[in-house]
């Protein structure tokens, strides 16, 4: 009788976690479509959304430009170690585009962005909301999802695909300077079977849509944990660490998912 | 920080995002190359394609001069009907062989066009007669295991 | 939380609400503000029924009132000056030196013109308060509500936040609501004062008549006394029974 109660009790503490996480999904749904309802303020003055550019795209730049640069170069050199035994050394441009411009731009851009951009949003807002000054806006008849979120979100989704480019570029760069400069791989080579094996709409299109994706998955996580936050200093702590969690989880999923619709079976024939 | 600097960062900071992805788009994937070029449409048949994908290059002579634009199943003489575009700039007989070929041993699988020697060219909707089917691995092998069977064998094969 | 509450505040007066901490004065406060609904019973707040509004409505309603939250609650990534002039920015188009000259009249009244160019953080406790109450200000309610203005200010801050409150009130021929558990220190400040406990009022009067109040509720908590019908020691088990388990 016992091993029934405990397996009852187990089972039931089971249900009472789906249970909440869906009724959280359901309430972060909500929220993202009051948000878009709601958009107006942020998309009719425009400066309200820039600055937040500013904060989520133009700070974060160092860290994804400097991450960029140093994931080529060590895609270069891993690349080039393993391919040249196979006497294929020229197809180091095409592993090294490939590799980021369909997986790893996208990807480490928005796990960079999530830690750095999304993280501040977070605590931005749940701050903001401890201290009482989101309550305050309210009070002065300003809807804080419109003037203080939703700024936040068009801010950070306009920048998420712009540093992921930047990310592939600079990688990109980071591989021919190891590859071309470093290893003395032909740049004519490199270049052109570059540019011969990367389809624009396959992989850099595809790429661009991870991007913008992931882009909306963080910063939608990021505003919802801030403003679900509980009003104490632990609250927002907390928030703040599971925006970092729950969106690298979301980018690595969606990223399986996104893969799976675009480069398998997607093609004709075959 | 005042409002004309954030205007400034934000502006170098789009500019040089949309610059990323001009450089994506032009010197990594080669937007120019062949998205823009006119092209027209012809078509062959072939008993097998093996690994043959649609977007896959068309070479002659090593250069690649089109692509396969859409394959599919021809379900009267049972082939594979595959459209092929060709850049408007390479004109080509039309008794030109069509053979499906592999990169390397196991690279990827391409169109080669071999140009015969009719005066009349290939225009747009024509099809090529001349085809040749990819060579498919397994059935090298097994004609191989077949050929090392009929000899007086050792250990006999699977 | 709340039951048996009939308050009537006439307009142009200063009312005190007062009471212990967790008593229901700032569930009452968020009635009369709209933030939440009554679920028995009418809250008439400037003569709409808070029940009866939508959003609009309420944003509508809202308009017409300022409240100086407990710490102020000032935008924290916006100099002093922009505190000020947000209310403005967001609900009236006006021209610059139209909104500059707002402002600056605004952060007069409460005596920091100077601090127009600081950021929240550096200022003092007292100088945020008299910030906000500025923003709160800012478009001249006709209802000012106060959550605990006097917490955490010394002698000094309180006496000019006391004193801006009577002296906002009367130029604006507005009407005042605070709520707080500073009793003594309200008392030298409101015309009438509700007192609660336990989510009802137990005594209404003005300053003098609550002083003199033999209600013995009320008297424990302005004269501060440790004991009296609030007991000294949390409800708990008889202190000898819960030491005994403990010494078996």
């Amino acid at each position: 009788m016992q091993i029934v109660a405990a397996l009852r009790q187990r089972l039931e503490r089971l249900g009472a976690g789906v249970t909440s996480h869906v009724w959280r999904l359901g309430f972060a749904s909500r929220f993202l479509a009051y948000l878009v309802v709601h958009s107006g303020t942020a998309l009719r003055r425009f400066r309200l959304t820039i600055a937040e550019i500013y904060f989520a795209g133009v700070l974060s730049l160092i860290i994804i430009l400097v991450s960029g640069l140093f994931v080529g170069m060590v895609l270069a050199l891993q690349g080039y170690d393993t391919l040249q035994r196979f006497g294929a050394s020229e197809s180091l441009g095409v592993l090294v585009a490939l590799s980021l411009v369909r997986e790893l731009g996208p990807v480490v851009a928005g796990l960079l962005f999530a830690s750095r951009a999304g993280s501040a949003i977070t605590a931005e807002i749940g701050l903001m909301k401890a201290t009482e000054q989101l309550s305050a806006m309210e009070m002065m008849a300003v809807d804080p999802v419109a003037r203080v979120v939703a700024p936040r979100f068009w801010g950070g989704v306009i920048s998420m695909p712009l540093l992921a480019a930047l990310f592939s570029a600079m990688g990109i760069f980071g591989g021919y300077l190891v590859g071309v400069q470093l290893i003395g791989v032909d740049a004519g080579a490199f270049w052109s079977q570059m540019q011969a094996a990367v389809d624009l709409r396959n992989d850099i299109v595809n790429g661009i849509i991870k991007s913008v994706v992931f882009g909306i998955a963080v910063t939608w996580i990021a505003v919802f944990e801030g403003y679900d936050a509980p009003p104490t200093a632990e609250g927002v702590s907390r928030a703040t660490t599971r925006t970092v969690v729950t969106s690298s989880l979301a980018i690595l999923a969606l990223d399986f998912v996104l893969t799976a619709l675009m480069f398998t079976g997607g093609g004709h024939g075959q | 920080m005042n409002r004309s600097a954030i205007d400034l960062w934000v502006g170098i900071f789009v500019a040089a995002g949309l610059a990323g992805l001009l450089f994506l788009a032009l010197k990594v994937g080669n937007l120019a190359s062949f998205n823009t070029a006119p092209a027209y449409q012809v078509y062959a048949k072939f008993a097998n394609i093996g690994g043959l994908k649609a977007r896959a290059p068309v070479k002659s002579a090593g250069v690649v001069i089109g692509r396969v634009a859409d394959i599919r199943f021809d379900n009267e003489s049972y082939e594979a009907l595959v459209a092929i575009n060709l850049d408007a700039a390479y004109q080509f007989p039309r008794d030109t062989t069509a053979k499906i070929l592999t990169s390397g041993i196991l690279g990827e699988q391409y169109i080669g066009l071999e140009a015969g020697g009719d005066g009349v060219m290939l225009k747009n909707g024509d099809r090529l007669r001349l085809t040749q089917s990819a060579v498919v691995l397994e059935n090298l092998i097994s004609q191989f295991l077949f050929s090392k069977a009929a000899e007086p064998a050792k250990e006999p094969a699977k | 939380m709340l039951r048996d509450i009939n308050l009537k505040i006439a307009r142009g007066s200063v009312v005190g609400i007062m009471g212990q901490s967790g008593c229901g004065k700032t569930t009452l406060l968020r009635i009369i503000m709209g933030a939440y609904l009554p679920s028995g019973g009418t809250a008439r707040v400037l003569g709409e029924l808070t029940g009866k509004l939508d959003r609009e409505g309420l944003y509508r309603m809202r308009r017409k009132m300022g409240m100086l939250f407990q710490f102020g609650a000032l935008f924290t990534d916006m100099s002093v000056y922009e505190n000020v002039a947000f209310p403005l920015r967001e609900h009236a188009e006006l021209p610059d030196d139209l909104l500059r000259d707002l402002v600056l009249l605004k952060l007069q009244a409460v005596g920091l013109r100077g601090a127009a160019r600081l950021m929240p953080t550096e200022l003092s406790g007292g100088m945020a308060r008299r910030v906000a109450l500025a923003r709160s200000i800012a478009l001249d309610p006709q209802l000012i509500l106060y959550d605990e203005p006097f917490t955490g200010l010394d002698p000094i801050s309180f006496g000019v936040i006391a004193r801006l409150i009577r002296e906002l009130n009367d130029s604006l021929g507005a009407t005042s609501i605070i709520v707080t558990h500073d009793v003594q220190e309200a008392l030298g400040v409101v015309d009438y004062v509700y007192f609660m406990a336990a989510g009802r009022v137990i005594a209404q009067g003005t300053p003098a008549e609550i002083r003199a109040s033999s209600e013995p509720f009320v008297n424990q908590f302005v004269n501060g006394k440790s004991e009296g019908p609030v007991p000294f020691h949390y409800p708990a088990p008889d202190y000898g029974a819960d030491l005994e388990p403990a010494a078996a």
